[in-house]
């Protein structure tokens, strides 16, 4: 090699990196596994950077939050379950349907996928971890204190309260003086922080950490999900933020953004919260419609029909859905031709949904379908998806937007995207990758029967509220009278919730179950054609004993394909060692061509502390205690100074420095 | 495979170096969304102002003059962190130091006058709409010229101590273009607070 | 477009009916039930839409479904399950689907566009127009006039005159409601700092519920208002009674007038009783108070026993509003029923 020509401090800033095998078991694998391994006990848990022990966190944090909101849901469908009952006072039932939208909304669906991704898109790509460790355990930190921040009020009966999208004026100063308004508005800034690093996680790791040989169209469509929907973050969350924001200084300092009286516009909310929430709206099922994407050609063995499609279908969506925030606001009084527009941009937003519906539909046409519980909730999906569509494109009419928006209507359609669309694909999801978690199956029987429940019970409840929809019963009604016709239906509803609530139970048990008595797996019980299932389960700290060189889309299926993307041979055993530290390599954006070695950081407690000490502040900040507030962001900017204090492990000061500091 | 093998067996740069850092691209992300946020900011203000029912802004046109010269200065300081990184990539570590230097006593300087102009002003930020707006912006600059400064004076603390040299210092790169960041939003906060106005 | 539309009537009766075991009779008994009924211009045609939309939907979803029921159980040879299948072919699949798809859309973008069309504005231009001022949680309905002692006010009660179209202007007096008439037209928010507007046309005499529509607190759900339309004749009676001012002077000494200063004193604040010294905007205007079917805007029938419930208990009727529960001896509640009795 030509690193002999030089001299021996250049090879820390330069050098060519071995090439090898390193199997389980030999010197090199068990010194990776020292180089990676987090510490025992709870120094390392709390320090932990391991992407896979991140994505649990988020998985199973965000479940939780899922199994309280659906516990909301539940106690909403007892008081709804008749005319005029009086379970709930109306002050109650708001509160629990506002923290029943905000706990789905923001603290489920988008952290169970970032939870998902976390744990796969190294696997999926063939590296160590990703881009920015650190910043990966400070979004999960941020993410459970905002979670239990926006929770806080709630035992004090003074949970938020005016609906997830939180309309001005009803939540200003004027009308809710309680602090209910202000634990959502703190709470939501902060949960943007964690948001938006995981983003930049996602989206510098997708351009900089692919193995070598994975050209952009050979990642898979989660990771163009994920992709697509962090980039929307990216560009969106600031608004909402922003909102929250400026209506925390209305309520809290006396500003005049919302306020009515002195030149401010409710419509401004309106605007900033909707330029946010339809993008979001997407962001929060175009990764799991990745989930379907890429574990359904699985079950029927063969790949997915129309990868570039798809991939193409999946980024159009997000395009044009910065252009139709309008459509929650038909009915706010702007121009009629102001409406068109954006009443036929929701039309075409439907065209991309389309692709990837026929693509589903002709992947299992022309394969072969397995019929594990995993397929079935895939399958499942297919329909609710094309339910929820459907409804939605009702929607994108103006003139009867004007009768549904606001309807019970638009519940059934926004259950049917949220929980077709993103519970089913994740729990289809958490069953496929269980063996890749865990290193065991779950159960098929106790699957399927998982599955059936929660299929039948989901269309026996949600359908029916299209009906009541259409019977004009709006949503955000804590009783209703019998002479509104609405009796049946309700009922029929609230029948079916507890039946869809039985089917989760069930899957619960068999997580439950499996987890101690499940059957091992191998590296790949699904013959699935990924790079997560070329390693063994559950994986090893360092993912990859070496990195991979990929030559095809579908690197575990490169013996039995013969055409198209499937030909080539990915080099899965032999590649780079790197094993000087926390390495990996960074490729380059386009062509996943070897660019650069990339030192990682180590384990460390600092994301906690900063994550603590700016959801400390935010909690001074809400209790009006200005100097401990003062106390924790300066506390945090002494953290971040040591997070971010250049180390010579790392390279990132020059090796040949002669400072104090060198010994370090 | 030996194609493939061609492909791997070169020698690789190790680390931070430059624009192939993690922390380059990092930057460039938060870049993005930190002005959207901006964005964001300035659509509130136009859209709040176009529908305003009194002239505005209700306390008459701005003063130009103050907030010009403190534009220049924050470009010029912008130059500063720019020939920093310059004298560093060419071994000249003491002009680097006072290079930076120069450009946080500009920066500080900025801070200064805002000031200035703040405590100048007739109105708060309760006192009416317009009020609100004006600080609220100001204000967001503010903290991202504040933080700025504090990543300079990291910066200059780093390059003191010979942390860097002309082949390592993707830190100078990173903080150097938030720095820049928080300079062309400004072009983009007085345009709209101080010229709109007049137009 | 609309009229020839209306034979799907039944057919979309039956799409209604079918996929659920509600019971058509009850179903058509719901009184803001806008898909099966339209009783004016300016919501007929989206009526027809909605057919159109949902017998579309209906048909793709079962489409779909069929697809994907063959494709999941047609059948196959046997194979090898570690045979995989070829990467290529399927595109046509997208291109059609997409295509066809796409072409539907294109479609359904016109018609809804000429929908919009014909329900934005009014064929003529309205003759009547009526500011209906949105309230937590109930409606205050005034018909202006250039003489403000002609101007008629009342409370949850909106009176229009058949076969003409009707200018309403939407206001809010605190948070956002939506004023929605749904088998009239379609619903828009009422917004604080704006006045939006919409018109309404009932093609025969009758009574159409109506339900604010976006949630604005606790008594959202207790917000309802009725339209009735009558002829123009009822119509211009109705107004005109409307415009009288009370004249019931009471005998000194009197349990109505006992009750009329009892009222003066616990009520007049909020209320207005035009004609006399209560002329409070805080709260509806009781003038004429016993020609309105419904109490706290549709949450009681009014009866003088309801009405008397009302004010003893109007917070564990209605929480959160702004009418207290007036704690009153029995002598006051029968002194304040005689004077509320008089209030037609």
């Amino acid at each position: 090699m030509s690193a002999i020509t030089r001299p021996p401090s250049d090879s820390r800033l330069r050098r060519s990196p071995d090439i090898g095998q390193a199997p389980v078991g030999s010197d090199a694998e068990i010194r990776l596994a020292e180089i990676w391994e987090s510490l025992p006990g709870w120094k390392g848990w709390l320090s932990t950077v391991d992407h896979k022990v991140i994505g649990l966190r988020y998985i199973v944090t965000a479940f939780v939050f899922l199994l309280i909101g659906g516990m909301e849901a539940l106690i909403m469908r007892l008081q709804l379950a008749g005319p005029n009952l009086t379970l709930l006072t109306p002050e109650q039932y708001n509160q629990l349907f506002t923290m029943h939208g905000v706990t789905m909304i923001f603290l489920y669906a988008l952290p169970i996928l970032s939870g998902f991704s976390n744990y796969l898109w190294p696997l999926m790509l063939g590296s160590r971890d990703m881009t920015f460790p650190r910043l990966n355990a400070l979004s999960y930190w941020i993410f459970l204190f905002a979670g239990i921040f926006m929770y806080a009020s709630f035992p004090l009966g003074q949970a938020p309260n005016a609906g997830w999208f939180n309309y001005v004026p009803y939540s200003g100063p004027i009308y809710n003086t309680g602090p209910n308004i202000d634990v959502f508005a703190l709470g939501m800034v902060l949960l943007g922080v964690s948001t938006t690093v995981g983003s930049v996680n996602f989206v510098v790791t997708l351009f900089k950490m692919r193995a070598p040989g994975m050209t952009i169209n050979r990642v898979p469509i989660l990771v163009w999900g994920t992709l697509t929907a962090s980039v929307a973050n990216l560009l969106v969350i600031p608004s909402v933020s922003l909102a929250f924001f400026l209506l925390w200084l209305d309520r809290q300092v006396g500003t005049h953004f919302f306020d009515v009286a002195n030149g401010g516009k409710p419509l401004l909310w309106q605007h900033l919260f909707w330029i946010f929430g339809h993008p979001w709206v997407y962001a929060i099922v175009l990764p799991a419609m990745g989930i379907v994407s890429d574990a359904l050609p699985t079950f029927c063995r063969r790949p997915l029909v129309g990868y570039a499609w798809v991939a193409l279908a999946t980024m159009a969506t997000m395009l044009v859905g910065f252009e139709v925030w309008i459509h929650h606001m038909f009915a706010t009084g702007l121009p009629a031709v102001a409406l068109s527009i954006f009443g036929a941009a929701s039309f075409v937003i439907s065209i991309p949904s389309a692709v990837a519906v026929f693509a589903w539909i002709a992947t299992i046409w022309l394969g072969t379908p397995v019929f594990k519980t995993p397929f079935l909730f895939f399958a499942g999906f297919v329909i609710l998806f094309v339910i929820g569509g459907l409804s939605g494109v009702m929607t994108a009419a103006v003139p009867l937007d004007w009768q549904l928006n606001e309807t019970y209507f638009i519940v059934a359609h926004l259950h049917y995207v949220l929980l077709g669309i993103n519970v089913f694909p994740v729990v289809g999801g958490i069953y496929y990758w269980f063996p890749k978690f865990t290193g065991r199956m779950m159960d098929e029987k106790i699957g399927k029967w998982s599955f059936w429940v929660m299929f039948i019970g989901f269309n026996a409840g949600f359908f029916p509220m299209h009906l009541a929809g259409l019977l004009g019963m709006p949503r955000r009604i804590y009783t209703y009278s019998s002479r509104m016709g609405w009796d049946t239906v309700n009922l029929i509803t609230s029948i079916g919730s507890f039946v869809f609530a039985i089917g989760v139970l069930i899957f619960l048990v068999n997580v439950a179950v499996s987890l101690r008595r499940g059957t091992r797996a191998g590296s790949n019980p699904w013959d699935a054609a990924t790079l997560e299932w070329s390693v063994p389960s559950p994986p090893p700290a360092y993912n990859f004993a070496v990195i991979p060189h990929i030559a095809s889309r579908h690197p575990l299926w490169e013996d039995r394909l013969n055409e198209g993307e499937g030909t080539g041979q990915s080099s899965l055993e032999k590649g780079y060692l790197l094993m000087e530290g926390r390495e990996t390599i960074g490729t380059s954006p386009i062509d996943a061509t070897p660019e650069i070695i990339l030192k990682m950081p180590g384990d460390s407690a600092t994301p906690f502390f900063v994550g603590l000490f700016l959801s400390l502040a935010f909690a001074g900040m809400l209790l009006h205690w200005w100097s401990f507030t003062g106390l924790m962001i300066l506390s945090c900017i002494i953290a971040l100074m040591v997070w971010m204090w250049p180390e010579k492990a790392l390279a990132q000061r020059s090796p040949t420095d002669s400072s104090r500091e060198a010994h370090v | 495979m030996s194609e493939a093998r061609q492909l791997l067996d070169q020698p690789l740069p190790v680390g931070s170096e430059g624009k192939l850092a993690g922390g380059w691209w990092g930057i460039v992300a938060l870049i993005v969304t930190e002005g959207s946020l901006f964005g964001y900011l300035l659509f509130s203000y136009f859209y709040l102002s176009s529908q305003a029912e009194r002239h505005w802004p209700p306390e008459g046109l701005p003063s130009l003059l103050l907030p010009s010269i403190n534009t220049a200065i924050l470009i010029a300081s912008s130059v500063f962190v720019w020939a920093s990184e310059y004298c560093l990539a060419r071994k000249r570590k003491r002009g680097s130091v006072v290079m930076m230097l120069v450009a946080i006593v500009l920066g500080a300087l900025f801070v200064g006058i805002q000031l200035k102009e703040w405590s100048s002003k007739t109105y708060g930020m309760t006192s009416d709409l317009y009020g609100s707006l004006y600080f609220t912006i100001t204000g967001f600059h503010m903290l991202h010229v504040v933080i700025g400064l504090v990543i300079l004076l990291l910066l200059l603390a780093w390059i003191s101590f010979r942390y860097f040299d002309e082949k390592r210092h993707a830190a100078i790169t990173i903080g150097g273009i938030y720095w820049h960041f928080v300079d062309v939003v400004w072009l983009f906060v007085f345009t709209t607070l101080y010229l709109f106005p007049y137009m | 477009m609309g009229q020839s539309l209306s034979v799907l009537r039944p057919a979309a009766a039956l799409a209604l009916a079918l996929p659920s075991p509600v019971n058509a009779a009850q179903a058509a008994e719901a009184p803001l039930n806008y898909f099966m009924r339209s009783y004016g211009p300016a919501s007929e045609p989206t009526m027809y839409l909605g057919w159109v939309l949902a017998g579309l939907s209906v048909i793709i979803m079962l489409i779909i479904s069929l697809l994907l029921i063959v494709a999941l159980l047609r059948n196959r040879p046997s194979m090898d399950m570690r045979m995989i299948g070829p990467e290529s072919g399927g595109l046509r699949w997208i291109y059609i689907g997409t295509g066809i798809s796409t072409f539907i859309l294109f479609g359904l973008v016109i018609y809804s566009l000429l929908v919009l069309d014909a329900v934005a504005k009014p064929p003529s231009t309205p003759a009547i127009t009526v500011t209906v001022t949105g309230y937590d949680w109930w409606w205050r309905i005034e018909y202006e006039h250039d003489d403000p002692e002609q101007t008629v006010t009342t409370a949850n009660e909106l009176h229009i005159p058949v076969g003409e179209p009707v200018l309403i202007r939407l206001k809010s007096a605190d948070v956002i409601h939506a004023f929605w008439v749904p088998t009239l037209a379609g619903k828009t928010q009422m917004i604080p700092g704006l006045i939006n507007q919409q018109w309404i046309q009932a093609d025969s005499p009758g009574i159409y519920a109506g339900q604010c529509a976006q949630f604005c607190g606790a008594g959202h759900a207790r917000m309802s208002l009725e339209v009735v339309a009558e002829s123009a004749e009822d119509f211009e009676r109705w107004r005109n009674a409307q415009r009288r001012p009370v004249s019931s002077p009471f005998r000194p000494g009197s349990t109505g007038e006992f009750g009329q200063r009892l009222f003066m004193d616990r009520c007049g604040g909020c209320h207005a009783v035009r004609g006399t010294d209560a002329a409070g905007r805080h709260a509806p205007d009781l003038t004429h108070l016993n020609s309105r079917r419904w109490l706290a805007a549709g949450l009681l029938l009014n009866t003088p026993e309801d009405l008397m419930n009302w004010i003893v208990n109007a917070q564990r009727l209605k929480p959160g509003s702004r009418m207290p529960s007036i704690a009153l001896s029995e002598t006051e509640k029968s002194a304040l029923s005689t004077y509320l009795s008089t209030l037609d």
